[in-house]
Parts: structure tokens; sequence; C-alpha cells
């Protein structure tokens, strides 16, 4: 791989910034679809009768599909900005990746499918099928970021061949167990907001019970990262990055707080910034590398070496400022116009 | 099969059946947008009950179309990593661009759609219905640009080891790409039409409701009649372009083999790979028409293409010949139609051929994109580079996997989304339950 740019150039900075949107593209990703997978990862444990499976099914179903959007929009970024790394990343990860869009689609189709046959044992497939292919993809992304953050082999030529049971390392699935947790906290949260009564309660107790859990595995986590990975380099470097931990910290702290106070919307707030200062945290890391490369650090795919053309990468960014803005617009309307606790009316899945 | 072999066909498989459901998704969005629009400026109740029926399809057919196509985005990384890398820096972008200014807004939008009847005024939901015909129309604009642009590759330089984008206003003005919509598009709405029109004609020999499946066959018959006539025009301005961007296509659709002014084209022709295996009964200068508007021009025949740069013959020659003969077949079909169409009760054979004839425009759209991308191999980026130089350095056993899981988990969810959507078309809109139920 040839060094195409310059360090301190137009194309340096511009690359850089794409890089900070691709790492913010992501972490929207994890905030926005990561309740909704947490929901469907919950629906066996918390969901009693068909009525609570409903009141769940709907907690996510006007958002979901939009949420998952972030995922193409962040992939077709990596494709569009960096598509050295983007060839590496998908190649390289053939096999947990086919499998994610498998379970996605899986999951698509079961919030449609289910309500359409009045059979109790039609349901149940699509419910199991839906709580399987939840946990699934927050697994598989977990492990999938946990490997990126880790490194992958990649050799001289660039191309990785870590084929499914090389990404199950286990720091790898340390990432995977993390991800499932904090989307489940991240899905209780938000269930809090959108359902009323018992089935209310037991969400708040869900929540209040994986607190600890998300805080001691957050910090097992960090230990682990910093014992087995590259990640803290950038932050031994420039200490003042430090600050960037404050986001999750502060996001745990506020969640736990809001969610004794009962201030439901705040303390999935919270959990979103824990979560976006997670994903932030993890990509400060391992910048300016987008795929760094284990062992060799020298075969990585970094800003430098994966960017597109100056001309593209502006014209990217023009539409970046047009539509991601236009996008967070209506989809805060449509959160705000929707998201209000489900009353037996909008019981419809 | 090599890592080739198996990567084209998961590609084929996994385009193929995302492309039942994309067609489908733009024009009938377009149709229920016009029936809420009715609603709204009406208030006649009819059309609200038109589009929430419809809609119910529409929804379990969008589902599908949209779980679909994500697989496709990745496969680019996943089967063809070394294309997306060569030409990462123009399409790519394209890809990101549909993803923020198209995708974003119908993904949004339909889950307001969906859930919106009792929330929102009859007028903003029918501004949704919009939204939705509008994003998912403006997605296929920037999906067949990129297409555009592996067709006839426009506005780049080979620069660093690979295809810079230079002007992307000829990226974005590509007269294929344009063309390529202005055919797929009209071709959708035809679909959409005779997707109604066969429901319909079922509902209307049993004489369910009456006046809702009347309105629906004519708004139906006279779409379906209006964009074959479009369609069928607008392909032969397609063929035309053809001489000028891809003459090998164009040789491969007609088993074209000797260079020759005044071409003829054949009544009676059974192609083969190496030259044809017969000609008879030819009409002397008709392709020559065909491909330039002139009876003398010359046209070049496949024997002046090195054998490495031919498409598969065949292929090409009968799925374009499928293509234009369904075509034709839905011009006579609608006209017929729509002129009898207020009293359709009175053919009770048509009424019960209408709804085989579901499937047609499915098939004239297939045969349509398989002359496409097939007509353009050996090419993935036409005379830039080749399909075999594009895959990526993954396992052929990792990819045959996926190949075998994919096929098996896309039947089975294609089985259950169209026996859904048959039961529930069967079931008419008499049935009262909430739409989103």
């Amino acid at each position: 791989m040839t060094t195409l740019m310059e360090t301190g150039s137009l194309h340096y900075y511009l690359a850089m910034i794409w890089f900070i949107l691709w790492g913010v593209l992501w972490a929207v990703y994890f905030i926005l679809d990561g309740f909704d997978l947490g929901v469907g990862t919950l629906l066996p444990f918390l969901a009693r009768s068909e009525t609570d499976k409903r009141a769940l099914l709907n907690s996510t179903g006007p958002f979901w599909d939009g949420n998952e959007v972030w995922l193409i929009a962040a992939g077709g970024v990596t494709f569009a900005a960096f598509p050295y790394a983007y060839a590496q990343m998908f190649s390289g990860l053939y096999l947990a990746l086919m499998l994610l869009l498998f379970t996605l689609i899986v999951r698509g189709v079961s919030f449609e499918f289910r309500s359409k046959v009045e059979s109790p044992g039609w349901r149940k497939a699509w419910d199991t099928a839906h709580a399987v292919c939840s946990f699934l993809p927050a697994l598989l992304l977990g492990v999938a970021f946990g490997n990126i953050f880790q490194g992958i082999p990649l050799d001289e030529t660039g191309f990785s061949q870590a084929g499914l049971f090389g990404l199950l390392n286990p720091y790898g699935i340390a990432g995977g167990i993390l991800f499932v947790t904090i989307f489940m906290m991240h899905g209780a949260l938000w269930l809090c907001i959108r359902t009323t009564g018992e089935l209310k309660a037991r969400a708040e107790s869900v929540a209040t019970k994986l607190w600890p859990g998300v805080v001691v595995l957050t910090v097992l986590f960090l230990a682990y990262t910093a014992m087995s990975t590259q990640l803290f380099a950038n932050y031994l470097v420039y200490p003042v990055l430090f600050v960037i931990l404050l986001l999750p910290v502060a996001g745990l702290v506020l969640m736990r707080t809001y969610l004794g106070a009962g201030k439901y919307w705040m303390a999935w707030a919270s959990s979103g910034l824990y979560i976006g200062g997670t994903a932030l945290f993890g990509v400060v890391g391992i910048f300016p590398a987008i795929i760094p490369s284990s062992p060799n650090p020298a075969n990585s795919l970094t800003i430098m070496n994966s960017a597109s053309s100056p001309l593209t990468l502006e014209i990217m960014l023009v539409v970046a400022v047009i539509f991601v803005p236009l996008v967070i617009g209506y989809q805060s309307w449509v959160y705000k116009r929707f998201a209000t606790a489900i009353t037996e009316d909008d019981l419809q899945y | 099969m090599d890592v080739l072999m198996l990567s084209r066909l998961q590609f084929a498989a996994a385009t193929m059946f995302h492309f039942i459901f994309v067609p489908l998704t733009l024009g009938l969005s377009v149709l229920i947008a016009c029936m809420e629009t009715a609603y709204v400026r009406t208030g006649n109740e009819v059309y609200k009950k038109m589009a929430k029926f419809w809609g119910k399809l529409f929804l379990v057919n969008f589902a599908l179309g949209v779980v679909t196509g994500i697989t496709l985005e990745f496969q680019f990384g996943t089967n063809w990593s070394r294309y997306s890398m060569y030409v990462g820096d123009i399409f790519g972008s394209l890809l990101a661009i549909e993803a923020t200014a198209a995708f974003f807004l119908e993904s949004t939008f339909i889950g307001v759609w969906h859930f919106g009847w009792d929330k929102l005024s009859p007028k903003a939901h029918a501004i949704t219905a919009w939204l939705v015909a509008g994003a998912s129309n403006l997605s296929a604009i920037w999906i067949l640009i990129a297409n555009g642009f592996m067709q006839n590759p426009v506005g780049y330089v080979l620069r660093n080891g690979r295809a810079e984008l230079t002007d992307f206003w000829a990226v974005i003005t590509n007269k294929y790409a344009w063309l390529e919509f202005f055919h797929v598009v009209p071709a959708s709405l035809l679909l959409a039409g005779f997707f109604i029109v066969g429901i319909s004609a079922w509902h209307l020999l049993r004489k369910n409701n009456t006046e809702f499946f009347q309105k629906s066959f004519n708004l139906g018959i006279s779409v379906a009649l209006v964009f074959a006539l479009f369609t069928a025009a607008e392909g032969h301005i397609h063929g035309n372009n053809l001489s000028d961007t891809q003459p090998a296509k164009l040789a491969a659709m007609e088993s074209h083999w000797e260079t020759q002014k005044n071409a003829p084209m054949y009544l009676l022709l059974i192609p083969g790979e190496d030259g044809n295996v017969l000609e008879a009964l030819p009409l002397p200068g008709v392709l020559s028409f065909l491909a330039y508007n002139d009876f003398n021009a010359e046209v070049k025949g496949l024997s002046d293409f090195p054998k490495e740069d031919r498409p598969p013959v065949v292929l090409s020659f009968l799925s374009f010949r499928l293509m234009v003969g369904l075509g034709t077949l839905f011009i006579l079909l609608a006209g017929f139609g729509f002129l009898v169409r207020n009293k359709v009760d009175q053919y009770p054979r048509l009424l019960k051929a209408l709804p085989f004839c579901i499937p047609l425009p499915y098939f004239a759209l297939w045969a349509g994109w398989t002359l496409t991308e097939v007509g353009r191999q050996p090419w993935i980026v036409y005379g830039l580079m080749r399909t075999s130089d594009a895959v990526s350095p993954v396992g052929a056993g990792e990819v045959g996997f996926t190949l075998v899981l994919m096929t098996l988990l896309y039947a089975l969810l294609g089985a259950v989304g169209i026996w859904l959507m048959v039961k529930l078309a069967k079931k008419g809109p008499e049935d009262n339950t909430p739409i989103q139920a």
C-alpha cells in the first residue's frame, strides 16, 4: 500500500474530518440501533403476556428502520471516504459480517411478519427469531469492534485472513459481552419511557440491576484494553485526551441518578452519552488507523493510505453538511412525536 | 466452482431477490400517495380505504426490500473488495450519498406512515406518503447513477492505482444512468399497475367490494397502459445509446456477428457462443435502424471483438427477447383492459387471466437486468476493470457456505412474504382491523 497523502496537506485534514465523522456515524448507529437491539434481546425476559410482547415490539416499531440506516450510512461512508479500509474490513470480516447481515434480515421481517397470522405458534416462532436476531447483531458488532480496537492481522498486501474463529478471541468476546450488556441496559431504559404499569416496573428493575454490571464490565474492559491492545498509546502521548473518558463516566453516573429519580428520558439520553463516549474513546485510540494491523502496525490501514481523493472527500462533506442536520431534524421530530408511553390503542404489532 | 463464479452467483441471487421487492416499492409507493391525495382532496373514504389496503401489501413488500438491500451494499466490500478499492472513490461516494439523501428519508417516514394513521391529520399523513414515494425514487436515481458508472464510466482519471473522481457533474449527468432511470422507474409503475389490476380482477370476478376494486382496477390499468407505452419508447432510445456506449452488448443481444452496413434482423435465429447456429428470414436494415435510426448504418459485429471481450451471447440474446416480447404483450393487454375497463365484469376470462399476469412484469424486469449486467461482462466497469480482477481474495468455502445459507434464508423469507401477501390480498379491504394489526 502506498502513502497517498502528505501529513498536514489539505487532503490530510479532509481525511481527518472524515475520520471524525466516520467515528460519529458509528457512535450514532450504536446509540440508536442499540436500544432497539437491546429491547429485542430483553423480549423473552421481560414480556410475560401477548400484550407485553406487543408493547415491547411497538416501543421500537416506528424507529428501528430509520435507526438501521445509520448502519448503512456508516458502511457507506467507510466505502466512500476510506475505500481501502472498507474493502479490507468487510472482506476480512467476511463470515462475521454475513452472519450479522442475515440476523438483521430476519429481525427486520419479524416486525412485519409476526402479526399477520393469528396463531400462537407463528407468533412464538417470530418472537424467538426476533430475540435471537437482536442478541446476535449486538454480540457480533461487539466482537468486530473489539477486534478492530485490538488490531486485525493484516499482511503486507493488506489482505486480512481473519476467519470467524480468529475473531472469537478472548478480547473480541469481551467486546461482544460488553456490547450486549450495554444495549440491554439502553433498551431497558427505553422501555421505561415507552411502557406503563407492571411492565414498566419490570423494565425499571432490570435497568437498575444491569447498571452495576455495566459499570464492572466497563472497568474490566478498560483494564483488559490497557493490557492487551495499543488503544491507550495516543492517550499516553497526549494525556489531555483522557478528558474523553469523562463522557462515558458521566454517562454512567447520570444514567443511574436519573433512573433513580424516575427521569427516564434523561436516563436514556445519559446511556446514549455513555455509548457515544465509549465509541469515541475507541476511535481516538486507533487514530490515525482505521483498521490497525496487529502484530505489524506498519500494515495498518490509516487515513493516509486508505482515503479517497480530495475531490470525493470535499463533495461528500458538502452532502453531509446539508443532509445530516436534516436527517437529525426529522428523526428528532419523529422521536418527539411518536415516543410517548404506549397506550392500549397503540398495541398493534 | 471458484470464488469468482461463487461471488457472481451470490451477487446475482442477492440482486434478483432484492429486485422482486424494489420495483413494487417504487411504483406502488407513488400510487398509494396518489390515493391518499385523492382522499384529502375529495374526502371520499373509499380512497382512504384503498391507501390502507394497498398499503398493507406495500408494507410486507417494503420490509423484504429494505432488509435484502442492506446485504447488497456490504457485498461490494465482502465479495468484491478489489473492485471497491479500485472505484470506491466514485462508486462508494454515490452509495453513501444515496443513504444520506434518500434512504434515511424513506426509512424514517415509512415508520411514521405505518404508525401515523391516528396521530397525523389526513393531509400530514398524505405528505408522509409522498415523502416515502419521493425518497424511494430518489434512491433509485442514486443507485442507477452508481450502476451507470459501471456501464459507462465517466468523470474519472486513473491515478494512484485507482479510478479517481475528476468531474462529479459528469458522473451525475451520465446519460446511461438516466436512460436506465427512465426505463426502470416507468417499468416499476407498469408493474405496480399490473399488481393492482391482477388483485382487483380476482375480487371483481367474485363480486367482492365492487366499487372499491373497480376504482382500483381503473387506476391500475390506466397506469399500466401509460407506462407500458413509455417504457417501450424509452427502451428504443436506450438501445440506440448502446451503439455508442456498449457496442459489444448490442451485438450480443442481437447475436450479430459480422460487422456490416444495412445490418438485418433475423426473424428466425438460434444463437451460439461462437456464431449463429441458424439465421433465416432477414429483415434488411432493421438492426441498423434499431441501433442508429438509419437503415444503412454500419453495426459492429461480435467477430470484431476479441473473444475475451465478448459478453455471454445466448443469455444476452434470450433475455433481450424475453423483455421485448413481454413488453409488447403488456401494451396489448393493458390496451385491451383499458378499453373495456368499465364493463370488465363482462370479460370473465380476462378477469381470470389477470391475476396470473402479475408475475410477468417481474420476469420482464429480471430479463432487462440480466441483459444489462450479463451484457456488460466480462467487465465489471465497462472497458476499465474486468470482473475477474474485482473479486475478494476470500476462500471459496466461505463464499459457498454463505451462498447456500443466503439462498435458503431468502427462499424461506420470500416464500413466507409472498404467501402473506397473497393471504392479505385475498382478504380484501373488508377486514376492519387497524392497518398496523
